[in-house]
């Protein structure tokens, strides 16, 4: 049985650097290897291309209600955008992370108020259960959900719930602070090579289709 | 209606998919689908597969999926699952009777018009995927018969309908002559080297609709316009080779196209009021041949008519009286944003015009379009029963005229009003502008 | 192949006739049409209500009726003015004003031989399609025709034909092959499912065409045996002038190379390839590519020059010495002339296809800005703005330009020193 110290400090200290490596090199090669399939076939993508329309596009679709979609369906926005911030800053601004880089490298930042970080905590899985409810409910969504769908969704979720969970002492910390660890690393890792690789290539698919629309096609793309 | 939608799906029996089907091996399958896959496919496919998170909020895009009472398989994502998305997944090892289905799926449930792509948040082109499974589909010898004869008139004649030279050439001067009862000095210029522009058409027209040529002749002799029209092939813009997934046939056309204008020396290429066409000679065709953009400037008949009535060269007698509601080709208006300018022209002609809703580039697509009304007899029901919203949307109007400056739309929409008792009818821009315009004696 | 030499090079500026006077005499005058040696000015001429003739020189044709129709006029190689007409509700061609003596149910697609000799035309007579060449209709005739080709010397003809019966949407009749070549209107034993534009060889004995084996292969057929080798897409044959061999650009892999009698001779691909062409003297194969996607201009050998142009490289043209080419080029809708790689330094908003001098030193073109038609030489403009003007054609010693043009409507036959132009 391997105690607690041992997998902490290994979760925490080697692991740490696995993760980056596999989620930075993973993230890397990813985008090197779709614009290598660029230059194989469809190079014809470079003469569409424009920073302009790429931005009118991105700026458009991260405004909450800024397209017709998100208007059409209110909830799913909210949800999303939410959930999304929410991933994105509690890892960030988390006293507990911010404490932890201060340790390895003497530096921080401002963090999020406890109270406010718990919230959120419990808001990003309130979306993730919405998130499960509407691939159960909804026949669109349900009739295109794939198993992995739920994989993902749980990979997404585990470092909330397991944080949650952590934070406040739940049975047994220690228990929940290796998985919150672990499943934070498996996130990361996860990104490149799963469908959360999204995060990678949405900002790509965007740009190209609103170059496309508002290049080529002359029409909006929202 | 999802019931229905499956009934009339298990009844249609098409010789095209059904001989071709026969004819496959699951060898011959896995081989051509991953050679599709690696050799022609690359960026956009790989990060649409792997990007989408199956979210289904491309659902509500899709008339065909609203149409078919919200059945989630219609969805664009949905159609994507089951063709494409299956494909992949089993590396190309899929059977004959898949091979057929997904034909089916994209020749007929999906007409390519990309209105799902503005409401995927990633912008996810379903209707390139669509078009890839067509293609591994043509490559396999399993497309609707009747868009496959006309892939195959493309391939002899460089026209959509078998139109013989001396037919099309007859045809325009016939046209010219009876014009002349109207306005006596009347020309349709052949091959006129160093005009301003040439003047292409799709083949319906000459085959079964020369009125619009009579119309178009008028239009531009009163405008005093200096136009050509070839004698040889390149006459035609359409391009249902494209939709087959033909594009070796595709390009030939194209390439017989742009260089019919490059060989008469005009400044620039005026086309009927198709949208299919537009896309092909705009926006993949040309592509195809390494023209980024089209040599010779292709200006849409929308285009051409505002600018026209712009700058006075044609005025309206009385504007049109009846009600008239606009309907929005994809391929003219999410494809090349030409919504403003039809407003414009439109609103010049006539008095009284209600918008439907949704309009400009969110318009619900006409669902003819795509080729899927040139796949022909055997899906009519379904093409026009996968339509219900768009009978929905237009008689919501009121409006007694439909315009729309589309062959496929308008071929599509005369099924739709005529199967669901709508009260309208529908004319091309050139109908209202020749029944409105001043003309010479 | 014009004979130029007994052209007169000997005046400045001749005043053929003056078209204004014309409009006078008809309801109204079609588009202008003039001699290779710029002696004569036609165009078609409307009398009266379906009454046609054409004019020449202030004078129409003498003939007993009018036209019912009259097009295609065109002058050939030997200064002959010839029309597709309609009398009696029967086609024919005009040549000079006399009719041929077979008539059709109808008549288009006329072509000449280098030197204007040879005419052919494609003919249609109750529901059978064929080619007349010089007034000789083929034995053979045929349900349809298309990609209609006469041979240089005029001593061939040859279209794709339709040799099995189709209904419509019999697509996989069609896929086993309904169309073939016809030489002098004698079919291919063998058909192919598709067969397009054709190429003659020198010596008048084999014909070449693109072929296509089913939806998928495709590759060159000659005098009706195809290839071994199958290609992605093909282009138009050529035959070497010299060595009797077939070229033809091919597609393979989703990229265009350069393929002699069946074997790659171009080290490179490229994204597009056509319009290949052979130097007089034999030793070069140029062609109009893209080296990379939307970017066009001309190969030598397989070696692009170094400038590209974005929209189209178009009109190329071997020097008489075989040392250099000039092409037209078009950019943001502009077009130019190029030559050896290196564009005029004005853009046109058209330009027509360059002609070489007998020396090969001066390039000569049409060009058209702002609705006025000049005549260039190597990139300078000649003063005079036309409403205007045709090709240019050089004399046979190089050192006058005969320059066909209209001002105010006055057709002038002129003879220039080139170094006027270019001085």
């Amino acid at each position: 049985m391997i105690d607690f110290n041992t997998l902490y400090n290994f979760l925490s200290g080697p692991m740490v650097w696995v993760t980056f490596i596999i989620f930075i090199g993973g993230s890397i090669y990813r985008i090197w290897d779709l614009i290598s399939l660029v230059n194989k076939n469809e190079k014809f993508i470079y003469s569409y291309m424009s920073w302009k329309y790429s931005l009118r596009s991105i700026m458009h679709w991260i405004t909450p209600f800024a397209t017709t979609n998100w208007r059409k369906h209110p909830v799913m926005t909210v949800v999303t955008f939410v959930f999304h911030m929410g991933l994105v800053i509690m890892p960030l601004f988390i006293s507990a992370h911010v404490i932890l880089f201060n340790a390895a490298w003497n530096i921080s930042w401002w963090v999020l108020p406890e109270g406010l970080a718990d919230v959120i905590t419990l808001i990003v899985i309130v979306c993730c259960i919405i998130f499960f409810l509407r691939r159960l409910v909804l026949r669109e969504v349900k009739y295109l959900t794939t198993a992995s769908d739920y994989v993902i969704l749980a990979i997404a979720a585990a470092p909330f719930v397991t944080g949650f969970f952590a934070y406040h002492k739940f049975i047994d910390y220690h228990f929940w602070l290796i998985l919150h660890i672990l499943s934070g690393e498996i996130m990361l890792m996860a990104i490149p090579f799963t469908r959360l690789t999204h995060m990678l290539f949405a900002v790509l698919t965007r740009s190209f289709i609103g170059s496309e629309f508002g290049g080529v096609r002359h029409a909006k793309d929202w | 209606m999802a019931e229905a939608s499956e009934k009339i799906e298990k009844k249609i029996i098409d010789e095209g998919l059904e001989t071709g089907s026969k004819r496959l091996t699951e060898e011959r399958i896995e081989k051509v689908i991953n050679e599709v896959l690696s050799g022609e496919t690359g960026a956009r496919l790989k990060s649409y597969t792997d990007t989408c998170v199956h979210c289904g909020l491309c659902a509500e895009a899709c008339h065909v999926y609203l149409s078919f009472n919200r059945d989630p398989k219609f969805s664009p994502a949905g159609k994507v699952k089951r063709t494409i998305g299956e494909m992949i997944k089993r590396k190309g090892r899929v059977s004959p009777e898949f091979i057929k289905e997904a034909s089916e799926i994209a020749s007929t449930e999906c007409n390519v018009c990309k209105r799902c792509a503005m409401y995927c948040p990633f912008g996810i082109d379903t209707a390139y995927m669509m078009q890839t499974v067509r293609r591994i589909c043509h490559k396999l010898g399993v497309t609707p018969l009747y868009i496959q004869d006309t892939a195959h008139s493309h391939a002899v004649t460089q026209n959509q309908m078998w139109v013989k030279e001396d037919e099309w050439i007859d045809t325009l001067q016939w046209q010219e002559e009876d014009a002349r009862e109207e306005m006596s000095n009347l020309r349709i210029p052949l091959d006129k080297e160093g005009a301003d522009f040439m003047y292409s058409v799709i083949a319906p027209e000459p085959k079964f609709q020369p009125n619009l040529i009579y119309q178009a002749a008028i239009i531009f002799n009163t405008a005093g316009c200096d136009w050509t029209m070839p004698s040889f092939p390149g006459w035609d813009n359409s391009d249902m080779a494209m939709f087959t997934g033909d594009l070796e046939i595709m390009a030939r056309n194209k390439r017989f196209h742009f260089e019919a204008a490059q060989k008469l020396k005009v400044k620039r290429i005026v086309m009927g009021e198709c949208g299919h066409a537009f896309r092909s000679v705009y926006d993949v065709g040309n592509r195809w041949l390494s023209w980024s953009m089209p040599p010779i400037p292709m200006i849409h008949a929308i285009e051409f008519y505002y600018d026209l009535l712009k700058a006075g060269k044609i005025k309206i007698k009385e504007k049109y009286k009846k009600s008239v509601t606009i309907h929005d080709p994809c391929n003219v208006v999410r494809g090349r944003g030409l919504h403003e300018m039809l407003r414009y022209v439109i609103h010049e002609l006539c008095e009284n015009v209600i918008e439907m809703h949704p309009n400009r580039e969110h318009n619900y697509c006409c669902n003819a379009g795509g080729g899927v009304i040139n796949c022909g007899p055997p899906f009519k029901k379904k093409r026009v029963e996968s339509n219900r919203i768009k009978a929905d949307q237009i008689s919501d109007t009121g409006a007694e005229i439909l315009i729309t400056p589309c062959h496929n739309c308008h071929s599509g929409m005369e099924d739709i009003i005529s199967y669901f008792n709508v009260d309208m009818h529908i004319k091309f821009i050139s109908d209202i502008m020749y029944e409105v315009m001043e003309k010479q004696e | 192949m014009t004979n130029s030499a007994n052209w007169d090079w000997g005046i400045n500026d001749k005043l053929v006739a003056d078209t204004n006077e014309w409009k006078d005499s008809y309801n109204w005058v079609e588009e202008f049409y003039t001699s290779p040696d710029g002696e004569k000015i036609a165009a078609v001429v409307n009398m009266d209500e379906a009454e046609f003739n054409v004019c020449v020189n202030g004078s129409a044709w003498e003939i007993d009726t009018p036209f019912e129709k009259a097009w295609a006029l065109k002058f050939s190689q030997d200064n002959r003015l010839t029309a597709i007409i309609s009398a009696d509700m029967a086609w024919t061609v005009a040549v000079d004003g006399q009719l041929w003596e077979n008539t059709f149910d109808y008549v288009w697609d006329k072509r000449f031989s280098d030197d204007g000799k040879t005419i052919a035309v494609a003919v249609q007579s109750d529901g059978k399609y064929g080619m007349s060449v010089n007034d000789v209709p083929w034995e053979d005739m045929y349900s349809f025709i298309t990609c209609m080709a006469l041979s240089p010397d005029g001593k061939m003809t040859s279209a794709v034909v339709q040799t099995v019966d189709l209904a419509q949407a019999e697509v996989f009749k069609f896929q086993e092959g309904c169309y073939t070549v016809a030489p002098n209107g004698k079919a291919w034993s063998r058909n192919f499912v598709n067969a397009w534009n054709m190429a003659f060889s020198p010596d008048g004995t084999k014909v070449a065409a693109e072929v296509r084996h089913n939806l998928y292969d495709y590759t060159i057929a000659v005098n009706g045996e195809p290839w071994d080798q199958i290609f992605g897409c093909v282009w138009c044959p050529i035959f070497h002038h010299k060595k009797g061999t077939v070229i033809a650009p091919v597609r393979t892999a989703g990229a265009w190379t350069m393929v002699e009698d069946g074997t790659v001779i171009w080290d490179r691909k490229f994204t597009q390839i056509w319009h290949q062409m052979v130097s007089p003297d034999g030793s070069k194969l140029a062609a109009v590519v893209a080296p990379s996607y939307g970017n066009w201009t001309i190969a030598v050998d397989g070696k692009p020059w170094d400038t590209t142009f974005g929209e189209m490289v178009s009109d190329a043209v071997f020097s008489p010495d075989s040392n250099r080419i000039a092409a037209v080029a078009t950019e943001n809708e502009k077009y130019t002339v190029v030559v050896d790689g290196n564009a005029w330094d004005q853009t046109f908003d058209m330009a027509w296809k360059p002609v070489f001098s007998p020396d090969s030193q001066y390039v000569a073109s049409k060009v058209e800005k702002d609705g006025k038609y000049f005549i260039a030489v190597n990139g300078k403009l000649w003063g005079k703005a036309f409403d205007n003007a045709w090709e240019p054609a050089f004399s046979p010693d190089g050192s006058r330009l005969l320059c066909r043009t209209i001002e105010d409507g006055k057709y002038y036959r002129r003879v220039v020193p080139v170094s006027d132009i270019v001085s």
